[in-house]
């Protein structure tokens, strides 16, 4: 046993050192490298130093596994990450919450099933469980076999919060019995089933980012859960990493949105009330040509691209790229805005560009990019709208005042290209658009800037 | 080993966590997510131990949970490198 645990917390320096790494993309892959030596390390280590297990067992559900997991590895789309993060959060969730459901059978009835035992193994098939549920209601949301927009029926938290509750005595009454209550027990599993469907079912598509975030944060802690049942430091210090990981994640998001993670999971109605106000506003934008927005890249020195989810939407990652490199071959100054909601969960615009080609150098975060607009001739803002709305600086009264923007304003011209006039995600109207320095493209970006490339080319 | 012990591990694990993830930069934010899911799948580790031999629906639920957790394992370390593998330099 000894020399097992050597292992796990060889295998935690290789997760810590791995994560470190990620700290640049030049030695991010080998990070990711080193984490799944760790990995392969862990494993081993359990294999051969338990006895009487059922290796006929283990081998057949990692191969299985293992067919699984790479099929949906290779072929995924970078555009469908979420919903793939999102359905591995719940396959991590469940496999916590199956190893301290086995072991609470295993130990059912014996000596060492104690109250604390059977208060860990509840935290970990409650935690566990509800990332499970949770997380396939999110993939079905993004992967667009549920409805995108929020579920929401009277009484929804008043249920919510009851279910809660009965989770809580639940869990509080087969703990103390010292988990002999069968049913106690099942009712933990189910409840918690439910309420990670019913807690996410009311989010809408634009808070997903959320909480895959949260959820991630969940498998994490579930991990750490079912270390205390197996007393096991390799399962706690990981689960400890991952969960700080998505609570980090959780909380960027938040801000990035400007909404308290309260809000985002309690605040779907709160949400729509709100989006009927702001939009009474009138006002004159300016609407103008591709050849006229070439002339104006044409005469800029320093150009920022200021990508939105709109972007990723139309496919055109690499019809910006091509545009982004014709104007660097022009001998001008190119760099990307990335917001940290831009894409549908953290950092994903910045994969999307990646996957396009954008060297890594050019993608600037919020806070390395706002003091660049300041001497920046053209922004050209791509299918973002709330993210670069100047009113969360001035106006009180907006749903988006305090949240952080791209300061695109600040250029000397900005260049937004837009489908239609509708509203962002926060159903306010965008001051920017109407401001002396904006002008309008409109249309599907992927065409827009198939003809920009072409007029570009022209002149 | 005591729950004391084990507290504080895991206590210091989260500190560590933080202190790191910090670190990370918002360009690589997915790649961590779809990493950090990888290590979560550690639980793979509590799952080879519950096939032991002994209960038959614990060994059952072993079983699946090692599915899972392998599912987790590999998909998230594959999708991660594949995504890595895309950040280039000019």
């Amino acid at each position: 046993m000894g020399y097992t645990n050597l292992a796990y917390v060889f295998a935690a320096i290789l997760f810590i050192l791995g994560i470190k790494k990620l700290s640049s993309p030049k030695t991010a892959r080998k990070g990711n490298t080193i984490a799944s030596i760790g990995m392969l390390i862990a494993i081993i280590a359990t294999v051969v130093s338990f006895e009487l297990l059922d290796f006929k067992l283990i081998v057949i559900g990692m191969i299985i596994g293992s067919i699984i997991g790479a099929t949906f590895a290779i072929h995924v789309e970078m555009t469908q990450m979420p919903q793939m993060v999102a359905i591995f959060n719940g396959f991590g969730g469940g496999a916590s919450a199956l190893v301290a459901s086995a072991e609470y059978f295993n130990k059912f009835g014996t000596v060492d099933q104690t109250t604390f035992l059977t208060a860990t193994i509840t935290l970990s098939v409650f935690v566990g469980t509800l990332t499970f549920t949770g997380s396939f209601i999110a993939f079905g949301k993004l992967q667009g076999f549920i409805s995108g927009k929020p579920v929401v029926f009277p009484g929804q938290q008043a249920i919510n919060g009851l279910l809660a509750l009965a989770l809580v005595v639940m869990g509080v009454s087969v703990s103390i019995g010292g988990g002999q209550d069968m049913n106690m027990f099942y009712g933990v599993l189910i409840v918690a089933a439910i309420l990670g469907i019913t807690m996410t079912i009311p989010i809408g598509g634009a808070d997903m980012p959320v909480v895959i975030s949260l959820l991630n944060s969940y498998s994490g802690v579930a991990a750490a859960a079912t270390g205390f049942v197996l007393m096991n430091n390799g399962l706690i210090i990981s689960g400890a990493l991952v969960g700080a990981s998505g609570l980090i994640l959780t909380n960027i998001m938040c801000k990035g949105m400007n909404r308290s993670l309260a809000n985002v999971i309690f605040g779907a109605v709160g949400l729509e009330q709100e989006s009927l106000e702001g939009s009474g506003k009138q006002m004159k934008v300016k609407s103008t040509t591709t050849e006229e927005a070439a002339m104006i890249l044409d005469a800029a020195d320093k150009v920022i691209i200021v990508p939105g989810y709109g972007l990723a939407v139309a496919q055109a990652q690499h019809a910006i790229r091509e545009v982004a490199d014709l104007l660097e071959s022009m001998g001008k100054k190119v760099l990307y805005a990335i917001h940290p909601v831009a894409g549908r969960m953290p950092g994903h615009m910045n994969v999307l560009l990646a996957e396009a080609n954008v060297p890594y150098e050019q993608l600037k975060d919020l806070g390395d990019i706002n003091p660049e607009f300041d001497d920046c001739d053209v922004a050209f803002v791509l299918g973002a709208n709330d993210v670069v709305n100047p009113a969360s600086r001035h106006d009180t009264s907006s749903p988006i005042y305090g949240m952080p923007i791209l300061n695109v304003d600040k250029s000397r011209t900005v260049i937004v290209n837009k489908r239609t006039m509708n509203p962002g995600f926060a159903g306010i109207q965008n001051e920017l658009f109407g401001f002396d320095n904006t002008v309008m493209v409109f249309g599907d970006a992927k065409e827009m800037l198939t003809t920009l490339y072409k007029d570009l080319k022209e002149l | 080993m005591d729950i004391i012990n084990i507290l504080t591990v895991f206590i210091l694990a989260i500190f560590v966590g933080f202190e790191i993830i910090t670190k990370v930069p918002p360009t690589l934010h997915t790649p961590l997510m779809s990493g950090s899911n990888a290590i979560s799948g550690i639980a793979i580790v509590g799952a080879i131990i519950s096939t032991k031999v002994g209960g038959e629906i614990g060994t059952w639920l072993g079983l699946v949970a090692v599915i899972f957790a392998t599912i987790n394992c590999v998909g998230g370390f594959m999708v991660t490198d594949r995504m890595l593998k895309m950040f280039k330099q000019k």
